[in-house]
């Protein structure tokens, strides 16, 4: 079933986090429909929403991020949307 | 309307920093189709019964937390009352069923089974004399079977011939599992006016109003509470209620919304949402760290017991809007050895028995996880439950007590006992005998709140 996700990364501000962190995306054929970025007290900080098919691809897509985390000292979370929703709308 | 960045950085930040967490999805399976006059059998019959229900707890909770980025920290069993499927058992067959359930669990790698238990509150049946005679045995030669008796309610009073057995059966097991800081006890509940669907052990048990097979969910969360308190370092009482009971909406609505999926996958029905706010040893995961953040020095101190009601109703008021099926104890658990604010407010002298006593008339539960002078007598401890008890009979509320007499230990040392558990400082109990209260006997009659029809 069709689901949106939320990716957070955050990390030390650098060149080509937005790049590399959404080469990964692409290269998994995953759509992103709305992404934000600020620098929050020095830190890189960025939203994104995407669309997954299943959402126990979550695993497989934390996976392929994990070696851009450690090249790049970031965090990066995927989150299923619903989880935002249920805490934050009524 | 879309999620907003800050909002996004609020639930990361719970997570990540705060430990919100799921506490535990139980599973309530019962087990009353597993009678059978052949011990044997019925054994057998348990054995399936659990096994087959709760074989994808653990990975089906796991995937969902994984996916919604929540950790669901333990997965649990709760079952009938097992004194209910004894009929003429032996104490010896009693502690092959522990075994059987102990064995189950580990199969399932579930830290703990709950539901080793007996309703005696009026009176005390050949079934539950069986498991009573095998509770201290049973404890000590099982590591996840938990196991709960209730002595008490509103309703019928307090059946103080269990309350003086359960005396007893504490200091055996105390005595029996010694070698390990008297840990057995750790694992068994003494209750007033239980709760049928109680996610959270070592009290949970799948009660006879329930169906064939439910799942039910504990959020905790006092580290989300905490910091969300932190923010508002000069707001008058009513501005405090008004934060906690936001943060417990929106750890609430996380919890419900995890729970059901679980559930949904597992194809269970969905049971309640326990709102307790639950402690653990990590840094700032502490209840009495949050009513110290209210105002006082140390937990324990005058004014203790007013912060306490002020957070617990803030929790449920929040709690109620964001969960249409609550239920469980849904209050506040502060067991002593899993808080580390609770810990210090005893090793600096602030709180003492008497104080935690008077906490559980405005939280629900009791005296929990409490290590207590290994030489305290099994009357002395038999008329600690006969107070709590009363505590919860007359204010028509759950009560409890989990104590543990530590043998070999005195007031002033301090016990660990690893893991969840946590460590204690060992309190001690008055030098001054009730004994005579205990050899009396009888019952308690039901206190005239229970007339109500």
């Amino acid at each position: 079933m069709k689901k949106r996700a939320v990716v957070s990364v955050v990390g030390k501000d650098k060149v080509g986090i937005i790049a590399k962190v959404t080469n990964v995306l692409a290269d998994n054929h995953i759509n992103i429909s709305d992404i934000s970025q600020t620098i929050l007290q020095d830190f890189f900080t960025m939203i994104m929403i995407i669309d997954i098919q299943d959402s126990s691809n979550i695993n497989h897509l934390k996976q392929k991020f994990e070696p851009v985390e450690k090249e790049l000292g970031l965090n990066i979370n995927i989150q299923l949307e619903d989880v935002f929703q249920a805490m934050h709308r009524v | 309307m879309p999620i907003g960045f800050t909002e996004i950085q609020e639930t990361i930040r719970m997570v990540e920093m705060e430990h919100l967490d799921i506490r535990t999805v139980t599973m309530g399976i019962s087990l009353r189709d597993c009678m059978d006059s052949d011990f044997d059998k019925l054994k057998e019959n348990v054995y399936k019964k659990i096994t087959h229900y709760a074989k994808e707890l653990q990975t089906t909770a796991d995937q969902v937390a994984e996916e919604y980025g929540v950790p669901i920290i333990n997965k649990r069993i709760a079952i009938s009352p097992v004194a209910e499927l004894l009929g003429n058992a032996s104490k010896q067959q009693v502690i092959e069923l522990a075994k059987i359930l102990d064995d189950a669990a580990k199969c399932l790698d579930v830290d703990f089974i709950g539901g080793f238990s007996a309703l005696v509150h009026k009176g005390i049946t050949k079934g539950d004399q069986a498991l009573l005679s095998a509770l201290p045995e049973a404890l000590s030669f099982t590591e996840r079977v938990c196991a709960s008796i209730s002595v008490a309610t509103t309703k019928t009073g307090i059946n103080m011939d269990a309350v003086a057995s359960m005396g007893s059966i504490i200091k055996r097991t105390a005595e029996l599992t010694k070698d390990h800081n008297s840990i057995g006890c750790a694992k068994l509940v003494v209750f007033c006016n239980p709760v049928e669907d109680n996610p959270f052990m070592a009290g949970a048990f799948h009660g006879t109003g329930e169906g064939e097979v439910v799942l039910s969910v504990g959020v905790s969360g006092p580290g989300v509470v905490l910091n969300a308190l932190k923010k508002f370092p000069n707001a008058d009482l009513g501005e405090i209620a008004d934060v906690i009971k936001n943060t417990a909406f929106k750890i609430t609505r996380a919890g419900e919304l995890i729970g059901r999926v679980v559930a949904q996958r597992l194809n269970v029905p969905f049971g309640i949402m326990d709102l307790s706010l639950a402690p653990t040893n990590a840094m700032n995961d502490s209840v009495a760290e949050i009513l110290e953040e209210i105002g006082l020095e140390r937990v324990g101190t005058h004014g203790t017991i007013a912060a306490l009601a002020l957070m617990n109703d803030a929790v449920k008021k929040g709690g109620a809007m964001a969960s249409s099926y609550v239920g469980g104890l849904s209050g506040a658990f502060i067991p002593v050895s899993e808080d580390n604010g609770m810990i210090r407010g005893i090793e600096d002298g602030a709180l003492e028995l008497s104080k935690l006593e008077a906490m559980t008339c405005v939280c629900s539960v009791g005296l929990d996880m409490i290590a207590l002078d290994g030489s305290a007598s099994e009357e002395t401890i038999a008329a600690i439950i006969a107070d709590e008890a009363a505590i919860g009979m007359i204010n028509r509320k759950t009560t409890a007590v989990r104590v543990i007499p530590v043998i070999g230990k005195k007031q002033g040392e301090s016990v660990e006992f690893g893991g969840l558990l946590g460590r204690a400082p060992i309190i001690g109990v008055s030098s001054f005998s009730s004994e005579k209260i205990i050899q009396r006997g009888g019952r308690i009659p039901a206190p005239i709140q229970s007339l109500t029809n």
